[in-house]
């Protein structure tokens, strides 16, 4: 199934080419996120180590055991543990990694927060997969959308290449900001599934993103003593959450910056400015949003429905934190119809992804916006669902989230 | 010779906002000034924490850090392993710190790993046997039959229900190279076991019962008394325990009958002047027996 893709797609010479080139690897997603973080080279790397948790921090085990890899490696007895190791390293001012999803991501919600709270750069790798109950291990996107509001940058890619070059954009925004950074990546779409991927040169990497060196005072130093995790009384907290809010905002001036600074070094982009990317949007009539790998499906259905002369594109987010409005809405404003594609849903509400779309377009667009629920624990997305997604937002008078692909 | 520091050679400065009379600040100053400047600490949210850090302001002339409640043997270990790749965990002393509740109760699970890790870590736990921070509920490290916010007596109640949790005895079960325990009644015992206990390369573990002033109600004067009597009693015994063998802190002369210790709180007044507390106080005794007899300690 994979290779009949693989094949479409390079038949296919309006989408990109995917020429399986000498400089190319065959790479697991899971094992290729493994070989750009050995590159990446961060000191400390803790990971609790069973489902929901991927290959990536068994190969950082073998990089390990092989001296391949010159990292601490410490496993831990929980993701919560995991997770606050990390923040303790961070601390005393070293480069750090681990990778969780679902229930582990959850476990450390609370250190999440109070790592982003603590403007410490860590970067995670969030295996996107379901959260209990029922219990189901397969991929959605409900748990990094659950921590949307920790203070994280959140980052999501469509290919294991993007996974790839979205690693080294996070280290790169993290550590220049001192904000955490995840990550996101489909679990098993992408984590488990082979895909050609170019892995750039040590040399390149040193370019983009040099050692970590974080400025005196702002870490654990016998030499220069410093306090960290104070408490904050009404006095303070706000004004302190005020700078975390604004500097998270603000970050998407960074994204495209570093993005430049990423397509000089390696010479290919991440969509189109590392923020979002557009598909065949200009004169479209309905436009599809979404993020992650279900990204890819919907460029396929896109160009089978515009060979049928249907103006339809697709508007996929990168960064979902910081949420972009502008560059969002520049290629929305002039849609008939947005759909926006969630593989999440709050509770109560509707598609996460829906609601910030509609609140980035309030009063930017006449556009009809509606949700639409795909793929949740691990559902396949088909291009014929996509395609049913486009009639129902026509066809359908209210603005009602639905279901695809669901019996009642 | 000096005998009293001056108190801003100190390496908890004053100033902090502990109550007066605090066993616990006593007792941290003390643990610091043995661990000396190279030392890096992670604590754990509560009374150590607030009282020192009130933001911008800070005690701690160390680097010292602050995560969550739960987590600041988890902290410690990644502070460890940063200081390795760094080529400093020779020379800096990385003590991971909290109380009771933190220990006992919320942070126990991470505690357990830090220690399976075999890391050289010291732990120290400042025991107040309740939540004081937030108001004197009950922990893991409450003593039977204390008055609490969360195990108040009533008539249906004596007080807290269950016998404390033994951390001592479950840090030798996990191999740590050091553990020992102590009071705030023995300052320099204090300092002796942690310089003790730095020998040691490995994880360790000390226990010091600090003396909650409001929450074990007694006056602000009474923190290094109730801490000699607590061991004088055999309510808490004082050892160390390291290459297989315990050494305890003997009880000098006849150990105190409880009463003698149990009289001064009024978290355990509810024991006295009637029959059930009477039966009660027996009970409390027949432990602080068995402790005595266990560790030897007459």
């Amino acid at each position: 199934m994979i290779l009949n893709k693989l094949e479409y797609r390079i038949k296919n010479t309006e989408y990109r080419i995917m020429k399986l080139d000498n400089s190319k690897q065959f790479l697991e997603g899971s094992h290729a996120v493994a070989e750009i973080i050995k590159l990446i080279k961060p000191a400390v790397v803790a990971a609790y180590p069973i489902t929901p948790q991927t290959h990536i921090v068994e190969d950082l085990a073998k990089m390990k055991a092989s001296g391949e890899g010159g990292f601490e490696y410490i496993n831990t007895e929980s993701e919560f543990a995991a997770a606050s190791l990390l923040l303790g390293a961070s601390a005393t001012g070293v480069r750090t990694y681990t990778a969780t999803c679902s229930q582990g991501l959850l476990l450390m919600t609370e250190v999440l927060f109070n790592i982003a709270g603590m403007r410490l750069p860590v970067v995670i790798t969030c295996a996107n997969r379901a959260v209990s109950a029922p219990i189901n291990i397969w991929n959605d996107q409900q748990d990094a959308v659950t921590i949307r509001d920790a203070g994280w940058l959140m980052l999501y890619g469509e290919t294991n290449q993007e996974i790839i070059d979205l690693h080294l954009l996070a280290y790169k925004l993290a550590e220049t900001l001192r904000l955490p950074v995840m990550v996101n990546m489909d679990g098993f779409v992408l984590t488990h599934t082979y895909e050609p991927v170019l892995m750039p040169g040590q040399e390149q990497i040193n370019k983009f993103l040099p050692p970590y060196k974080p400025a005196i005072g702002t870490y654990l130093d016998v030499k220069n003593p410093v306090t960290l995790g104070s408490l904050a009384t009404p006095d303070s907290y706000m004004e302190i959450r005020k700078q975390l809010a604004q500097d998270i905002y603000l970050s998407s001036d960074l994204i495209k910056k570093y993005h430049t600074d990423f397509k000089k070094v390696f010479g290919r982009s991440i969509g189109d400015n590392g923020l979002v990317e557009e598909y065949k949007t200009k004169d479209a009539e309905v436009i599809l949003v979404a993020m992650g790998s279900v990204c890819g499906t919907i460029k396929d259905a896109i160009d089978e429905m515009r060979e049928r002369k249907q103006k339809v594109g697709l508007l996929k987010i990168i960064s979902f934190r910081p949420f972009a409005d502008e560059e969002v809405i520049k290629h929305l404003a002039k849609a008939k119809y947005i759909a926006v594609v969630d593989k999440s849903i709050s509770l109560g509400s509707e598609g996460v992804l829906a609601t910030e779309i509609k609140r980035a377009a309030y009063n930017q667009t006449k556009a009809k916006i509606q949700s639409f629920i795909v793929g949740l624990g691990g559902r396949d997305v088909t291009k014929e669902m996509i395609e049913q997604i486009i009639f129902d937002i026509k066809k359908d008078k209210t603005n009602k989230m639905h279901f695809i692909s669901c019996t009642d | 010779m000096q005998k009293y520091k001056n108190p801003n050679q100190h390496l908890i400065a004053p100033g902090h906002t502990a109550c007066p009379g605090c066993g616990q600040l006593m007792s941290a100053r003390l643990v610091l000034d043995a661990c000396g400047s190279k030392t890096i600490i992670a604590n754990a949210t509560g009374c150590l924490e607030v009282t020192t850090t009130k933001y911008p302001t800070s005690s701690w002339k160390v680097p010292w850090v602050h995560s969550l409640f739960e987590n600041p043997s988890a902290v410690a270990s990644g502070i460890l392993a940063a200081l390795k790749q760094k080529g400093l965990d020779k020379e800096i002393t990385v003590l991971a710190q909290g109380g009771d509740g933190s220990t006992f109760d919320i942070g126990f699970g991470l505690i357990s790993g830090m220690w399976e890790r075999k890391e050289n870590i010291l732990y120290v736990c400042y025991n107040t046997e309740v939540y004081s921070n937030t108001g004197y509920q009950a922990s893991g490290a409450t003593p039977l039959d204390a008055n609490t916010t969360t195990t108040p007596p009533d008539k249906k109640s004596m007080g807290n229900a269950f016998i404390r949790k033994n951390m001592g005895e479950i840090a030798i079960a996990h191999g740590c190279v050091y553990v020992a325990q102590t009071t705030c009644g023995y300052p320099a015992d204090i300092i002796n076991k942690v310089k003790k206990a730095l020998t040691f390369t490995g994880p360790k573990y000390l226990e010091i019962l600090t003396t909650c002033i409001p929450g074990w109600g007694v006056e602000n004067e009474m923190a290094v008394q109730m801490g000699k009597l607590a061991h004088k009693t055999g309510i808490y015994p004082v050892f160390e325990y390291y290459d297989d063998e315990y050494h305890v802190m003997k009880i000098p002369g006849e150990p105190l009958k409880v009463d003698e210790y149990l009289k001064l709180h009024k978290r355990f007044k509810h024991l006295f002047g009637n029959e059930r507390g009477k039966e009660a106080i027996k009970q409390i005794q027949n432990i602080a027996d068995k402790n005595i007899e266990k560790y030897n300690l007459k």
